[in-house]
C-alpha cells in the first residue's frame, strides 16, 4: 500500500510513532488507568524507565507479583474498573498465574502487562524466558504476545475491551523488550473496533416476557444472585433489590454476590450453599420458580446436582452463554447484561401489571419463617475464650454506619465472614470464591485502599492463610497504607481440620499451624501496629483501637481452636440433608461419592 | 432425564476464527483443558484478505456437552462465528486420505480393482506398491482402508473432516469488497 504523502495537505497526517513503552503508558493514560501494581525486571525496564520519565501513572510497588495481581483484583472489584499488572519476564510472569487464575475464576477485569524476551530470542530459552501466553492461556480470558510494532497500540487497547467487556477477566499482554524500544505508531483507542468478540447485552425479549409471566404465576418463588450482579455494575444491585421488593419474594446471594440486596433486607434469607443458611437453602430445595441472576450454579452452591431444587422451573439470566445450562438445565435461558436484563423484566412486569399471588405468598413466607426460626447462625459466647463468630459479629457491628470494605483470605474465617459481617452495598466484599486462593485477601485489602484512600478496609484473615503474602506488610509501609489485618487465629488450617473431623476420623494430618511467628512483633518489623487479644474482655477494645489507628494494624484475634463452621452441607449432600451443628454429625456420615469431592 | 442419563451424540461444528498465533492451541486447550471429545480437528485459512481461518471440529458428548462446546467456543475472543452443521441442517462431511500398500503380492489386481469401485485414484506406485488417493465421507475412507490392510502393510495420512452445508445459504460467506470487474487482461505468453 502507498505511504501517505506529507504534501498532500488533504491526506491525514502520519500516525505519530513513540517508542513502545511510551505508547503504552500513552494507551494507559487514554485507558484512565490512575494506578498500576508491579514488580520490575530486566524485560521490562524501558516502562519503568518512561514511568520514571512521565510520572504518568502511579506505580504501586508490591513485594511479589501474586500479591499485584490480588491487589489489582481489590481494586477493581471495589471500583468496577479495569486493575492493571506490570510484571517482569520468567518468574515475574509465572508468579502472576496464581493470581491470574483467581481473576478468571471470579470474572474480575484485569489487565496483566508481561515483559518477554525480545523476538529474535523467543524459543531460545533465553535468560528469564517463560513461555507466557503458553502457560497464561488457560488462566486468562485472553492473552496476546505483541510481535510486531504496529499491533501494540491496537493490543493495548483492545485488552481492556476485552477485560471488561461481557463476562470480564484478565488478559496478559507479553511485550517482547524489542518492541518496547521499537518506533511504534499510536492509535486512538476509538479506532479499535473488536470485530469477534461482541458479546450480547439486552436480553431476548420473548424469553423474557415469558420468565417474567413465570415470576408472576410463581407460588414458591425464589431470587438467587450471584457475582454477576456485581459485574454489572451497582444499578443492577438497585434494580435486583427493586424486583424483590415489587413481586415481594425472598432472594438469597451466592458468597460472590453479597451486597447485591442489602443484608438487613428482611427478603434476603442470607447466602446460599455449602455453609448457607439453612432458610435459603431450604427454600431454594422447595421453591416452584428459581430467578437465577448472575450466578452459575457452582458446585459449593447446588450440592449433589441430582437432588438439586427437583421441582422448581427454573430462569438463568448470564451475560455469559457457558455459564447456562453447564450444570444444571434450565427452562428459560435468557443472555444478557443483569442490569439490563432487570430493566427489562421490570418494565414487562410494570407493563403488563403483574401482581404477585398474596395467598400463595404468604404460605410460602410462612414456611420459610419456619426455617428461620432455627436460627442457624445462632451461637453462644463464652464469657471466657474468644469464639470466632463472636469476633466477627462485633467487628460488623462496631464497623456499622463506616465507610468500610471487607476482603478474606480463604478457610472458616471466610465463611464466618460471610454469615456474621452484613453488606448493605456492592461493591464493599472482596474474597476468592472460584478459586479459593489463600493469601488473597491482605493483597487485594491494599488494592482496595489506594482506590479508597479515606475508607476502613480489613482483611478478616485466617492465621495460615496470612502467611501466605505477609510480605505486603513492607508494601503497606511503603505507602502509608492504614490496611487492618484482623487474624481469626485458631491456630489451626481450620477449614481443613474441620473436614478431617468431617470425614478423615479426626486424623489432623498437617493441618496444624506450627510455630506461628508472633504476629504483634511481625507487626512492628515492618513499621505497623500489632494487637492483641486472648480473652474476651479484650475483644472489644482491641477492635476499638484497631479501628481507630490510622496506620497498618495487625490485630491477632486469638480465637477458640476447634470451632467448626455450621451450617454445612457436606460434600455429596443436597440442600434439605444440612448440618446444623456439631450435634448433627455424629449422626450422618459423608457418602462414598462425596469423601471424592473437594 | 439426569444429564449424565442422556444419549451421546456426534456433532460436526464448524467455527470461523482470526487466523493469528496461538489461535489453534486456544481451540485444542479448550477440548482437553475442559476434557472434551476430539474425533477430528482440521484447519485451514479460508480468506487471505481479512486472515480469516475456519475451524471443522467432529466432537461427540451428550446434547448439554455438546451445547457447552459450541457456547466456549464462541467466547473464545479470536472467533468470529460458531455452526453446528449437525444440528443446523442436512450438510455434506469429506475428508482426504492418501493409502500406501505394500507386498499385496498376487493381489495387485484385487487392489485396483478395489481402488476403482471406491473412486480412489493411484497416483504413486512401484512393483511392489501403490499409493492410492481418496475422497469421501468417514465411514468409506475407514472401509477403504481395511480392505486394503487386508491386502498387505499400509501407512495412511488423512486430513480429517471438512464440512459444509448443503443448499444456497452462506452460514460464514467470506467478506470481499466488491471489486470493480477489470476487462480480462490477454493471458501471458509462455515462455
Ligand atoms: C472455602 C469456600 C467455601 C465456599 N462456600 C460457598 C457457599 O457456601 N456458598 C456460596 O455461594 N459460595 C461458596 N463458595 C464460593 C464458590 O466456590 C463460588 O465462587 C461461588 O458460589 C460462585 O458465585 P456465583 O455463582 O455468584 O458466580 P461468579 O463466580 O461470581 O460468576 C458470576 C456469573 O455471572 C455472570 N456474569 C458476569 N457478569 C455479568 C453481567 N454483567 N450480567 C450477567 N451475568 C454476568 C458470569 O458469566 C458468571 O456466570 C465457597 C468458596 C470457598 C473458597
Ligand atoms: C493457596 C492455597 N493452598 C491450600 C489451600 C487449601 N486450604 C483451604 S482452607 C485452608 C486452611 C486455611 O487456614 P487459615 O488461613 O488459618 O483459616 P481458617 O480455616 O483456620 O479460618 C487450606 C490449607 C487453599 N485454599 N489455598
Ligand atoms: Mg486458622
Amino acid at each position: 500500500m502507498a505511504q501517505p504523502r506529507s504534501s498532500n495537505p488533504r491526506r491525514p497526517a502520519a500516525p505519530t510513532t513513540m517508542s513502545g513503552a511510551a505508547i503504552i503508558l500513552k494507551a494507559l493514560q487514554d485507558q484512565g488507568v490512575e494506578v498500576v501494581f508491579g514488580y520490575p525486571g530486566g524485560a521490562v525496564l524501558p516502562i519503568y524507565d518512561e514511568l520514571f520519565k512521565t510520572n504518568a501513572v502511579r506505580h504501586i510497588l508490591v513485594r511479589h507479583e501474586q500479591a499485584a495481581v490480588h491487589a489489582a483484583e481489590g481494586y477493581a472489584r471495589s471500583t468496577g474498573k479495569v486493575g492493571v499488572v506490570l510484571v517482569t519476564s520468567g518468574p515475574g510472569a509465572t508468579n502472576a498465574v496464581t493470581g491470574l487464575t483467581d481473576a478468571l475464576m471470579d470474572s474480575i477485569p484485569i489487565v496483566c502487562l508481561t515483559g518477554q524476551v525480545p523476538t529474535h530470542l523467543i524459543g531460545n530459552d533465553a535468560f528469564q524466558e517463560a513461555d507466557t501466553t503458553g502457560i497464561t492461556r488457560p488462566c486468562t480470558k485472553h492473552n496476546y504476545l505483541v510481535r510486531e510494532p504496529g499491533q501494540l497500540a491496537r493490543v493495548m487497547h483492545e485488552a481492556f475491551y476485552v477485560a471488561s467487556h461481557g463476562r470480564p477477566g484478565p488478559v496478559v499482554i507479553d511485550l517482547p523488550k524489542d518492541i518496547l524500544f521499537a518506533d511504534c505508531p499510536y492509535i486512538e483507542a476509538s479506532e479499535v473496533e473488536t470485530k469477534s468478540y461482541r458479546p450480547q447485552v439486552k436480553g431476548d425479549t420473548t424469553a423474557i416476557e415469558r420468565a417474567v409471566e413465570l415470576i408472576a404465576k410463581a407460588k414458591r418463588p425464589i431470587f438467587y444472585g450471584g457475582g454477576g450482579l456485581i459485574n454489572a455494575g451497582p444499578k443492577a444491585s438497585k434494580l435486583f433489590t427493586e424486583f424483590v421488593h415489587k413481586t415481594g419474594y425472598p432472594a438469597t446471594l451466592t458468597l460472590m454476590g453479597l451486597g447485591a440486596i442489602p443484608a438487613t433486607d428482611d427478603r434476603f434469607l442470607g447466602m446460599l450453599g455449602m455453609h448457607g443458611t439453612y432458610e435459603a437453602n431450604w427454600a431454594m430445595h422447595e421453591c416452584d420458580v428459581m430467578v437465577c441472576i448472575g450466578a452459575r450454579f457452582d458446585d459449593r452452591v447446588t450440592g449433589r446436582l441430582s437432588d438439586f431444587s427437583p421441582n422448581a422451573k427454573k430462569i438463568h439470566v448470564d451475560i455469559d452463554a457457558s455459564s447456562i445450562n453447564k450444570n444444571v438445565p434450565v427452562d428459560i435461558p435468557i443472555v444478557g447484561d443483569a442490569g439490563v436484563v432487570l430493566e427489562q423484566m421490570l418494565a414487562v412486569w410494570k407493563a403488563k401489571g403483574y401482581q404477585a399471588d398474596q395467598a400463595a405468598l404468604s404460605k410460602w413466607w410462612k414456611r420459610i419463617e419456619g426455617w428461620r426460626s432455627r436460627k442457624c447462625l445462632a451461637y453462644r459466647p463464652s464469657p471466657d475464650v474468644i469464639l470466632p463468630q463472636h469476633a466477627i459479629r462485633r467487628l460488623y457491628e462496631k464497623t456499622r454506619g463506616m465507610d468500610c470494605y471487607i476482603t478474606t483470605e480463604v478457610g472458616q474465617h471466610q465463611m464466618w465472614a460471610a454469615q456474621y459481617f452484613g453488606f448493605d452495598e456492592p461493591n464493599r466484599w472482596m474474597t476468592s470464591g472460584g478459586l479459593g486462593t489463600m493469601g488473597y485477601g491482605f493483597p487485594a485489602a491494599m488494592g482496595v485502599q489506594i482506590a479508597h484512600p479515606e475508607a476502613l478496609v480489613i482483611d478478616i484473615a485466617g492465621e495460615a492463610s496470612f502467611l501466605m503474602n505477609i510480605q505486603e506488610l513492607s508494601t503497606m509501609k511503603q505507602y502509608d497504607l492504614p490496611v487492618k489485618a484482623f487474624i481469626i487465629n485458631n491456630q489451626w488450617m481450620g477449614m481443613v481440620r474441620q473436614w478431617q473431623e468431617l470425614i478423615h476420623g479426626g486424623r489432623y494430618s498437617e493441618s496444624y499451624s506450627a510455630a506461628l511467628p508472633d504476629f504483634v512483633k511481625v507487626a512492628e518489623a515492618f513499621g505497623g501496629v500489632g494487637l492483641r487479644a486472648t480473652k474476651m474482655s479484650e475483644l472489644d477494645d482491641v477492635i476499638d483501637e484497631m479501628i481507630a489507628t490510622p496506620r497498618t494494624v495487625v490485630a491477632d484475634i486469638l480465637v477458640k481452636q476447634d470451632e467448626n463452621c455450621f451450617p454445612m452441607i457436606p460434600s455429596g449432600a443436597a440442600h434439605h440433608e444440612m448440618l446444623l451443628g456439631p450435634e448433627d454429625q455424629a449422626e450422618r456420615r459423608t457418602s462414598e461419592e462425596g469423601m471424592v469431592l473437594v | 432425564m439426569k444429564p449424565s442419563e442422556m444419549p451421546i451424540e456426534r456433532h460436526t461444528i464448524a467455527v470461523l476464527v482470526a487466523n493469528e498465533p496461538g489461535v489453534l492451541a486456544r481451540v485444542i486447550g479448550l477440548f482437553s483443558g475442559r476434557g472434551y471429545n476430539i474425533e477430528s480437528l482440521t484447519v485451514s485459512e479460508v480468506d487471505e484478505v481479512n486472515a480469516r481461518s475456519r475451524i471443522t471440529i467432529v466432537t461427540s458428548g451428550t446434547p448439554m456437552v455438546i451445547e457447552q462446546i459450541k457456547a466456549q467456543l464462541f467466547r473464545l475472543v479470536p472467533v468470529y462465528d460458531v455452526h453446528d452443521l449437525t444440528q443446523e441442517g442436512p450438510h455434506l462431511s469429506r475428508e482426504l486420505a492418501l493409502v500406501k500398500v505394500r507386498n499385496v503380492g498376487d493381489h495387485r489386481i484385487e487392489a485396483l480393482r478395489i481402488a476403482d469401485t471406491f473412486r480412489a485414484r493411484a497416483i504413486d506406485s512401484t512393483l511392489e506398491s501403490f499409493v492410492f488417493e481418496l475422497t469421501g465421507g468417514t465411514e468409506k475412507l475407514d472401509a477403504f482402508i481395511d480392505l486394503m490392510a487386508a491386502l498387505g502393510e499400509v501407512e495412511v495420512s488423512r486430513t480429517g473432516v471438512v464440512a459444509i452445508a448443503r443448499g444456497a445459504d452462506l452460514q460464514m460467506p467470506l467478506v470481499r469488497r466488491k471489486v470493480v470487474r477489470r476487462k480480462p487482461r490477454p493471458p501471458a505468453a509462455a515462455d
